[in-house]
This record gives C-alpha cells, sequence and structure tokens, in this order.
C-alpha cells in the first residue's frame, strides 16, 4: 500500500476551507456591509427605463448626409400592470387592428410579464397626443420615444444596408440586447453595429410590489443616459453612386468603382435596387416580403454576390503570371489560326499588346498552355498538376478565390480553382492541360464577383498592388480605419510588367481593331477591357474593366449588364460615362448617356 | 469477507447522505422559488414547469443511488476502463444527433426530455484514473505515466470543448488535485496557482509595476530553496541594479521608448552574462533567481500577448468584467452586475422563501440553473449563504477523510476524484455569481435544476460511498 503523500490532505483540506472563509468574507461584504447592492427596506425592487440612443448618422465621402434619424414613438407595455381596459378604444385611438393588439399583448407576456415590450410601433405625433391625455385609463402602458432611420435620397441601399427589429438569437448572442431593440441587418448597418448604434441609458426607478414608481433607485446612481452613436464617413461619392444607379436603372446589372490609391469604393450599384426607405417604419413588413418575392430580387447585392466566369477579363491576369514566370515576353506573337479554339477575325496579333487589343483567343491559349505545360515532367498529367499548383496560388494574389474582407457582410469568394478541385472531379491524375484549358480565356471553371474585378483593375491602375477595397473613411471620435484597409497588399508580379498590360487595355479603348473604343472618354486616356459573360441561361452578359487616367490613375471600374449580349457595347458606355463623371464632375457625352437610359430591360 | 462486524446499512456513511439531501431538498426550495408563476397553469407535478420536473429529477436520483449502493464494489473497478470508453463514445454522438443549447452543441433530446452527456463523463474519468493510479507498481513521477494520464484527462476534455462547453471541459483540469495527493510534484500545483495570479495580474497592474513584484517573488522563492543571506542579496542587488539602469535610461531616452521593451532587453542582456558567471562559478542560487524571473517575464508577456491578440472580443470582455476593468452593465457585464444585486440585496436574513424580487422577476438570468445561488443569497441573505458555504466545506472535507480512510488506492483515488470535481464546481460557481472568478456556465452540484447534472453528481457520490462501505477490503 502506497500512502506516503498522506500528510497533503491537509494541505487540500485547506485550500477548501481557504476558498470557503475566502467566498464568506466576500460574501459578509456583499450582502452585509456595501449599502451599494441594498434596495430599499420593504422589499422594494427597481424598474428599467430604457432610453434609446440615436443611431450614428452615416456621410458620403464630401460629407453629405445619407442617413440621418427621425423621432418616432412607441406604445410600451409592461404585462404584469395591465388591468381590463377598453380594447376598442386604444385601438380606435391609434387606428391599428383590435386582433393585432391582442397578438402583441400575448408577444409581450410570453416574453417577460415584468419587463416592458413595444406593442405598436410607430405611433404618429397626432396620435400620440390624444393618447397622453387617456394614458391614464391604460394601466401597464406607457410611451417611448425613439429614433428610425430616415434617407434623403434613395441611394446605395445594398451599401447602407437596413435595421430591424432583434430576434431570438441576436438576444441570446448578446445580452445587450433585449425585446424591441433594434439592430443592423445587412450592409454597413450590420457591419458597424457597435460604433452605430451608441448605447443606450437606462434609468432605474424605485418601485414597489405593485410596481408602482416610487422615485428614482439610489439618487440614480447606477442610471446610465444614452450615449448616441458615432457618425460615420464612408468612401461612397453620393453623386456618382446616383449617377450609376440611373445608369442602371430598368437593367440588371452592377457597377464598382474604386480609388485605386486607397481601395476606397466610390461607388457600389446593384441594379434592381429599392428605396431604403421602404424598410424602415411599419411599412417595412410588407415591403420586405414583397422585395423577397421580387423575381428580379433587388434586396440581392449584384456587386458582391453574383459569380460569373470572368471571360475576356481574365486574359489579363494569364499574361501577368505568364511574364512573371518568364514564359511569355512582351514580343511574342501568335499566329490566329481558331484549331483548338474559336476566336472572331483579326489581324494576327504581334506580341502581348495586340493579344490584348484584339483579345484573341489563341493567343491566351497558348499564354496559358506555356504556364501550365512547362516540361517539368514527362507525364503529360504530372505536368499539367505542376503546372496549375504554380498557377493557382499566383492568380488567387490577385484578390481572386477567396472572400475580399470588405465591410459589407455576404461577399463572395468565386473560384480559381486548384490541383485538388480537379482531382475531386476527375481523380488524381486524369486530368490535363486539355481539361482545363477553357480557364485561359476565363470561360471555365473559374469564377469573380464584379468587387474583385473592379480590385482588379486597381491593381492595374496601381501597376501591381492593392488595398482591399473598402466603405469606411472615417468613425468619429477614432483616429484610424481598421488595420486592414490600410495595408498595401502585393501580387508578387514585377511593376514593369503592369506598363505592358496598361499599354494594351489603352490600345483596346484607342486603336484601330481594339474592342472598347466606346470606353473613350473626352479628354481622358482609358485603359480598359471587354469581358462577355457566357450564359447558359439566356442573353450573355456584358462587362467592362477600366481605369483612368492611364498615368496616375484617380478610378478603376467594373460594369456588368446581365443578358444584354457578347462584346462591350453597353458596359463599356457605362464604364466611360461613370470615368467622365467623376473625373469632370459633369457629363459631356449626351448621346450614349441617352442611349444607355433609353435601353430598359424590364 | 474480512468485515462481518457490522451490516451494510451500518457501515453506509450516514453523515453523508444526510447532507446529501439536504442539500437537494434545499436546492429543490430554491428552484421552487425561482421559477413558480402563481399564474401559471398547471400543479405541482405536471412536469410543465421547472421545480415540477426537477422532483422527478429528484426521484430518479435517489432511485438512482440506491441501483449504485446495490452494485458490487468490484463491478466499479473491474469495469471502469470500459465504462469510460462508452462514455466517451457517447460524447461525439451528441456532435452528430445532439441540438445547440445556449451555443453548446451538447444535449442529446429523446422526445421533449434532454439529457447532457458530458455530466456523466466526469465520474467515468474519475474512475479510469483511480484504476491506472493504483496499478501495481504504479509510479507517478515518470514521463511515460504522466503522458498516459494526461491523454486519460484530456481526452474527454478536448471532446467537450467541440461541444463548445468550454465550462464542463474545465472541470477536468480539478484532478490535478488527485494527482498531487498521490506524489505529484507540488511545484506543479504552486506553479499553477502562481499562474493564476500572474495572469490576472499582468491584466490589472501595469507591466513596469509588476516586473519588481515579480522579481520580489522570485528572491522569494531562492530564500524558501537557499536560506543562503549572500546569494539573496547578490540576487537581490542584481535585480536592484537592474531596475536603476532601466529607469535611468528610460529617462534619458524619453516616453517613446517603452519602459517595457527596456525591461525586456535589460532582462536578456543579464541572462546572458548571469549565465556565464553561474557556468563558471557554479552560483545555482543565481541560476535559479535568474530562471524564475525570465520565466515569469516571459509568461507575463505572453498573457499580454494572448489576451490582446488571440483571444476574442467577448472572452476578453469576460475577463474584464471579472477584473473590474470593464462595467458594460447592459452588454456582457449583464449577468454578473444583476447576479451580484440579487446576492447582495438579500442582506443578512435575506428578504424571505418566494420573497425575492431580482430573481423571481426574471432579472438575473439563468436563475434556476447556473445562477441558483442568487436566489439563495437573495431570499436567505447571508444565513443562507453560509448554510450553503458551510454544506459544500462540510460535504467536501468528510469526503476527503472517507477517501483517506480507504485501504484500497483505487478507492482512495476515486475518493479524491469526487473530492476534486466537486471541489471545482463550488468554487468556480459560487465565485462566479459573487464575481471572484470568470462567469464559466457550469452548475452548483445538487442545487441547480436540471437532471443530467443532478444525476451524475448522486452517481458520482454514491460510487464512493458503495465503495466506502468495502473500506476495509482492497478492492483493486
Ligand atoms: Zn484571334
Amino acid at each position: 500500500m502506497r500512502n506516503q503523500n498522506q500528510s497533503r490532505k491537509y494541505v487540500i483540506g485547506g485550500m477548501v476551507l481557504l476558498v470557503s472563509v475566502i467566498y464568506l468574507f466576500r460574501l459578509f461584504y456583499i450582502q452585509v456591509i456595501d449599502q451599494s447592492y441594498k434596495l430599499s427596506s420593504n422589499n422594494n425592487s427597481r424598474l428599467r427605463q430604457v432610453e434609446f440612443a440615436a443611431r450614428g448618422m452615416i456621410f458620403d465621402r464630401y460629407g453629405k448626409v445619407l442617413v440621418f434619424n427621425e423621432a418616432v414613438f412607441d406604445l410600451l407595455v409592461l404585462p404584469q400592470q395591465v388591468k381590463n381596459f377598453d380594447t376598442l378604444d386604444l385601438c380606435g385611438m391609434l387606428k391599428v387592428d383590435p386582433a393585432e393588439l391582442r397578438e402583441s399583448l400575448k408577444k409581450a407576456r410570453e416574453y417577460s410579464r415584468y419587463r416592458q415590450s413595444p406593442v405598436v410601433r410607430n405611433v404618429s405625433p397626432e396620435q400620440i397626443a390624444a393618447l397622453q391625455e387617456k394614458l391614464y385609463k391604460f394601466p401597464g402602458f406607457s410611451i417611448q420615444t425613439r429614433t428610425q432611420r430616415k434617407y434623403p435620397e434613395p441611394i446605395a441601399p445594398h451599401v447602407l444596408g437596413y435595421v430591424g427589429e432583434v430576434n431570438a438569437s441576436d438576444m441570446t448572442d448578446n445580452p445587450y440586447y433585449q425585446m424591441g431593440d433594434y439592430i443592423g441587418k445587412s450592409g454597413l448597418e450590420s457591419e458597424y453595429e457597435e460604433i452605430l448604434r451608441g448605447r443606450k441609458g437606462i434609468h432605474f426607478m424605485l418601485v414597489d410590489v405593485h410596481n408602482r414608481v416610487q422615485g428614482n433607485f439610489d439618487n440614480g446612481r447606477y442610471d446610465t443616459i444614452p450615449e448616441p452613436g458615432r457618425k460615420l464617413t464612408t468612401t461612397i461619392d453620393a453623386g456618382l453612386q446616383q449617377y450609376g444607379e440611373q445608369l442602371l436603372a430598368h437593367k440588371r446589372g452592377s457597377i464598382v468603382a474604386i480609388e485605386p490609391a486607397t481601395g476606397e469604393i466610390l461607388a457600389l450599384i446593384s441594379s434592381p435596387g429599392y428605396d431604403p426607405n421602404e424598410l424602415v417604419g411599419r411599412v417595412r413588413g410588407q415591403n420586405f416580403e414583397r422585395l423577397m418575392n421580387d423575381s428580379l430580387n433587388p434586396l440581392f447585392n449584384r456587386a458582391t454576390m453574383s459569380r460569373y466566369s470572368p471571360g475576356s477579363i481574365f486574359k489579363i491576369i494569364q499574361a501577368l503570371i505568364a511574364l512573371q514566370l518568364g514564359v511569355l515576353d512582351e514580343f511574342y506573337s501568335v499566329d490566329c489560326n481558331k484549331g483548338i479554339i474559336g476566336c472572331h477575325n483579326h489581324p494576327n496579333a504581334h506580341g502581348l499588346r495586340e493579344g490584348i487589343r484584339y483579345s484573341c483567343n489563341p493567343y491566351f491559349y497558348t499564354v496559358f498552355r506555356r504556364i501550365i505545360l512547362q516540361g517539368k515532367s514527362t507525364s503529360n498529367f504530372r505536368d499539367s498538376e505542376m503546372g496549375l499548383s504554380t498557377w493557382t496560388p499566383m492568380a488567387k494574389n490577385f484578390g481572386l478565390g477567396q472572400v475580399l474582407p470588405v465591410d459589407i457582410p455576404g461577399v463572395k469568394p468565386g473560384l480559381i480553382p486548384d490541383v485538388a478541385y480537379y482531382d475531386k472531379i476527375y481523380g488524381k491524375g486524369r486530368w490535363a492541360f486539355s481539361t482545363i484549358y477553357s480557364n485561359s480565356i476565363g470561360q471555365g471553371e473559374v469564377e469573380t464577383v464584379p468587387i474583385q474585378i473592379a480590385n482588379l483593375a486597381a491593381i492595374i491602375a496601381n501597376r501591381g498592388h492593392y488595398f482591399v477595397p473598402h466603405f469606411i473613411k472615417a468613425i468619429e471620435g477614432i483616429d484610424t480605419i481598421p488595420r486592414k484597409y490600410t495595408r498595401q497588399i502585393g501580387t508578387g508580379i514585377d511593376s514593369r510588367y503592369f506598363d505592358i498590360i496598361a499599354d494594351g487595355m489603352a490600345e483596346v479603348v484607342y486603336e484601330p481593331g481594339g474592342t472598347g473604343s466606346r470606353a473613350r472618354v473626352p479628354g481622358v486616356v482609358v485603359c480598359g477591357k471587354t469581358g462577355t459573360v457566357q450564359n447558359s441561361q439566356g442573353e450573355d452578359h456584358s462587362g467592362f474593366f477600366a481605369f483612368a487616367p492611364k498615368e496616375r490613375p484617380r478610378i478603376a471600374i467594373v460594369a456588368y449588364v446581365e443578358n444584354s449580349g457578347a462584346g462591350g457595347t453597353w458596359a463599356a458606355i457605362i464604364a466611360s460615362l461613370m470615368i467622365e463623371k467623376y473625373m469632370n464632375g459633369s457629363v459631356t457625352q449626351l448621346d450614349k448617356e441617352k442611349t444607355i437610359l433609353e435601353y430598359q430591360q424590364y | 469477507m474480512p468485515d462481518q462486524r457490522t451490516n451494510f446499512i451500518a457501515r453506509l456513511d450516514w453523515l453523508t447522505i444526510i447532507l446529501f439531501l439536504v442539500m437537494v431538498v434545499f436546492g429543490w426550495m430554491n428552484i421552487f422559488a425561482s421559477t413558480y408563476d402563481p399564474e401559471g397553469a398547471g400543479s405541482l407535478f405536471d412536469f410543465t414547469q421547472r421545480y415540477s420536473k426537477q422532483f422527478y429529477y429528484i426521484l430518479t436520483a435517489l432511485f438512482l443511488a440506491i441501483v449504485v449502493l446495490t452494485i458490487d464494489s468490484k463491478f466499479w473497478s473491474f469495469f471502469s476502463y470500459p465504462i469510460y470508453v462508452l462514455m466517451l463514445l457517447v460524447i461525439p454522438l451528441t456532435l452528430l444527433i445532439g441540438r445547440e443549447v445556449n451555443g453548446a452543441r451538447a444535449w442529446i433530446f429523446i422526445g421533449s426530455f434532454s439529457l447532457q452527456p458530458a455530466e456523466f463523463v466526469k465520474f467515468a474519468a474519475a474512475l479510469a484514473l483511480a484504476k491506472f493510479i493504483s496499478r501495481f507498481n504504479f509510479q507517478i513521477l515518470k514521463f511515460r505515466t504522466l503522458a498516459i494520464i494526461g491523454i486519460m484527462i484530456g481526452l474527454p476534455m478536448g471532446l467537450i470543448l467541440l461541444q463548445n462547453d468550454t465550462g464542463t471541459a474545465l472541470v477536468f483540469l480539478a484532478f490535478i488535485l488527485v494527482l498531487f495527493r498521490e506524489g505529484l510534484w507540488w511545484e506543479v500545483l504552486a506553479i499553477g496557482g502562481l499562474a493564476v495570479l500572474l495572469f490576472v495580474l499582468t491584466l490589472l497592474v501595469p507591466l513596469p509595476v509588476l516586473l519588481p513584484v515579480i522579481s520580489v517573488i522570485a528572491l522569494g522563492i531562492t530564500w524558501l530553496y537557499q536560506r543562503n543571506l549572500k546569494f539573496f542579496f547578490t540576487g537581490a542587488g542584481i535585480l536592484g541594479g537592474l531596475f536603476v539602469l532601466a529607469w535611468l535610461t528610460g529617462r534619458y531616452i524619453g516616453k517613446e521608448f517603452s519602459l517595457t521593451y527596456l525591461f525586456f532587453i535589460a532582462s536578456v542582456i543579464a541572462f546572458f552574462i548571469s549565465l556565464l558567471i553561474i557556468l563558471r562559478k557554479k552560483h545555482q542560487p543565481l541560476l535559479l533567481i535568474l530562471f524564475t524571473w525570465i520565466g515569469a517575464l516571459i509568461f507575463i508577456f505572453s498573457v499580454d500577448f494572448v489576451f490582446h491578440e488571440i483571444l476574442g472580443d467577448h472572452q476578453q470582455s469576460r475577463i474584464n468584467q471579472i477584473l473590474g476593468l470593464e462595467s458594460d452593465l447592459l452588454g456582457k457585464g449583464y449577468n454578473l452586475n444583476q447576479s451580484k444585486i440579487a446576492i447582495g440585496s438579500g442582506g443578512f436574513f435575506g428578504k424571505g422563501f418566494m420573497q425575492g424580487t431580482q430573481t423571481r422577476y426574471n432579472f438575473v438570468p439563468e436563475q434556476s440553473t447556473d445562477f441558483i445561488f442568487c436566489t439563495i443569497g437573495e431570499e436567505w441573505g447571508f444565513i443562507g449563504s453560509l448554510i450553503v458555504v458551510g454544506l459544500f466545506s462540510g460535504l467536501i472535507i468528510r469526503l476527503i477523510i472517507l477517501a483517506e480512510r480507504q485501504r484500497s488506492v483505487f478507492s482512495r483515488v476515486y475518493g479524491y476524484g469526487v473530492v476534486s470535481i466537486l471541489f471545482f464546481h463550488f468554487a468556480i460557481n459560487i465565485g462566479m455569481t459573487i464575481g471572484l472568478v470568470p462567469v464559466i456556465g457550469i452548475p452548483l452540484p445538487f442545487f441547480s435544476s436540471g437532471g443530467s447534472s443532478l444525476w451524475g453528481f448522486t452517481v458520482l457520490l454514491f460510487i464512493l460511498l458503495r465503495l466506502d462501505t468495502d473500506r476495509y477490503e482492497v478492492v483493486s
């Protein structure tokens, strides 16, 4: 029998006694000595009265108001105090359906008999005035002032997001929220919820056993005054945003414009959209349902969530990777023989710039082939595998195939396939370049979302680096914006190669045979590239991405118009108008503008 | 049978059973007080209310207790490993078919009835540990042994962590007391305690203040080991010199150069210089001061780093609440503040049975489960607190006595397993309601409402009582 450590029982017993003694001291202190936890001697308790904080306002980059608040009134109930009352009288005054009132009273009772819950929302000031006089007839009911969101211009619904009442999981996730509180549900309202909401204030009132208010609890020692939410300045250019929405009206599509030097998002448009004022107040419920059921899907943010094949735009990535790997030089030429991969009719491309200008498919087929098949293995399958595993991370360096940490929720990652991806589909060693070559022209498995393409334009504008696109410009009372938005991210590709690409993209717009001549802007050198998104469901989508001016670029942009057919027609014109609007403040190409505005899909 | 002198009933430890019954009954009264709704439908025993459900749980627990007492002692020893393995297999099951409650996927629902398997892993782990330690020629201070024990305790901890039930997982750390009793180096317990102390101090006290404190502790430890004044003063001299140096450099270089980093650089230089001296002249005491100091320093910096860089906002603020650095009375500090108000408002004699306004009016969340002590504190006042703390310390001390009187190692180790688990639950649960330890959601044994925990603790306790009836035998 081993029992040599018997004396240690005293240590363990001692620990138990020590903890017990410490706890008893502490308990004696908070229960007997410290009077601050005491309520009054005759079993009184406290009633919490919440005073809401005004939500922080949101501004555009020039200080123009995008979102502000207006005062509204709610009718609250404390179920425990409710006596029999004239339901019809109350309903008549507030113009609500008695059945509806009974339903919300039931909900309030189920939540808590001892806490206040709202029963009627957004009562008008006139109705409140009438009710105020008769409130004594309705024990348990009280009126609360609150603010609600208001939008001076009905723009940027997908960026701003909307605010709604907390649900059960919001309340369990964070005890700050209680029944009837509001929370940002999407967009910036959700992303910056803690900054925008501020902090509600609380008055603790002394009440007797019948819950009649007896006065302030402990002279207001525990009261907190509401702290208003902080103001948020966004990077949005309200004028540009509004103009973009106008251009996309009655079309399905999206536009994203970024300032390349900072990653600041100047405009983000998804069409169709909706008037953000529709999702506020009493009309919110029915409007939300209508928008949800709309077949055009106006709640869906196409700019961050629509996954498209990048099409010809992706040829730029292929060229950059090939240049960096040393398997391509700027003078490399390819005969457009249309043998393996189709093309349109154009002169043979002499050098990379012309390859980009003519957007020649065989050219980039060859480029991609040179990246993937470098002859490092005698087996075609093994060689393809090695080539792709070099290619995937380089392509991902452009911010593709991953969620760009933009400051609105729901951004989609798109897809950059890797070896594991094809192994899963075809089996290991059972696929080769011949299986994956359509990616050379952006038509295979690769998928991108529009904001990634706008970011790609910014990368080329910056000649090789980017800042994560973001909406936050300044937060009131805080000196900096999150570090992730000020950190320069490289692509691992030498900047000199980007100069070649920029030349090619300028030729697209200005040289004969270029596919983007409609993107020209008076007085500004635009570099751009068309990209048709093949669509098995119907007409192809038209896409165009660009930056301008060529030197010291100030704007990088992408535009998509869904189902508008091949070529850059619609998208290039939209990009042109947006660039002119941003660079010059006004638009002179009125014929182009007219064409766009007259084009209506629904 | 070596012991025929007394019969089974007489050999039972009735003191423990009485303590158990008092706790369960007192617990139920408080559950009743905190959940009884005068307007709620149903009678006392209709299974729709918490207190009525709890009534049936208690009956079931008593039945389980009797079943456990009728099973032969050898059964628990013989089947300890199979029971352990079986319980381990049940946990992953909750990940597959379980349902999420309060963020933890720890519950299995059978109809309207819910079971939390983790509650039964505690006694299984205690049995397995007892079985392993009671092996012939068991030696605790061997790497292999410690590794196996680490796995035995770590496996259920890991699985329960996967369920996102951090509180229950932490309970298994309590087994360190068992290992201590069985001969683990006392330094492990001491360093563990010191680490907790340092952790709290790091977050409470600014680093430049903390560092001298650590140095003094290091000197103290050296003094304990080597009662040699010469070495003590040499060490104090070196450390003192370093601080003066740091202070002077700080003055000349200015504020931009943080004092903290200065200390860090100074200590690294000091480390190498001293190492050189020690290697040449073999001044072990100096080595000890140095390693304690450097160790503490690294620990402080890593706590600082982990706290600010690795822990999420949610965990950070929980810790800040406890240390009183943050008082978000509406947000994350809500539970704690309400809990303290409820207990504090109880006064000396309490507000009386069912008169607690704080707990009855739903001000305190989870007032019948993890925060049941609030109801006790509010309605029974300091007298109630005294009774509950007394009951627990009485029970645990009694169990230590029971464990120590076992002739078989298996029974003794199991006894200490029970002691450790109950002590941990008691210390953490009551500590959190009065704001002395972080809010970790674990129940107060025999008091909190809920079937699984009550049954788990009952089985845990009554296996020990059964083993105790055979205390004159060597069960192995
Ligand atoms: Zn061609």
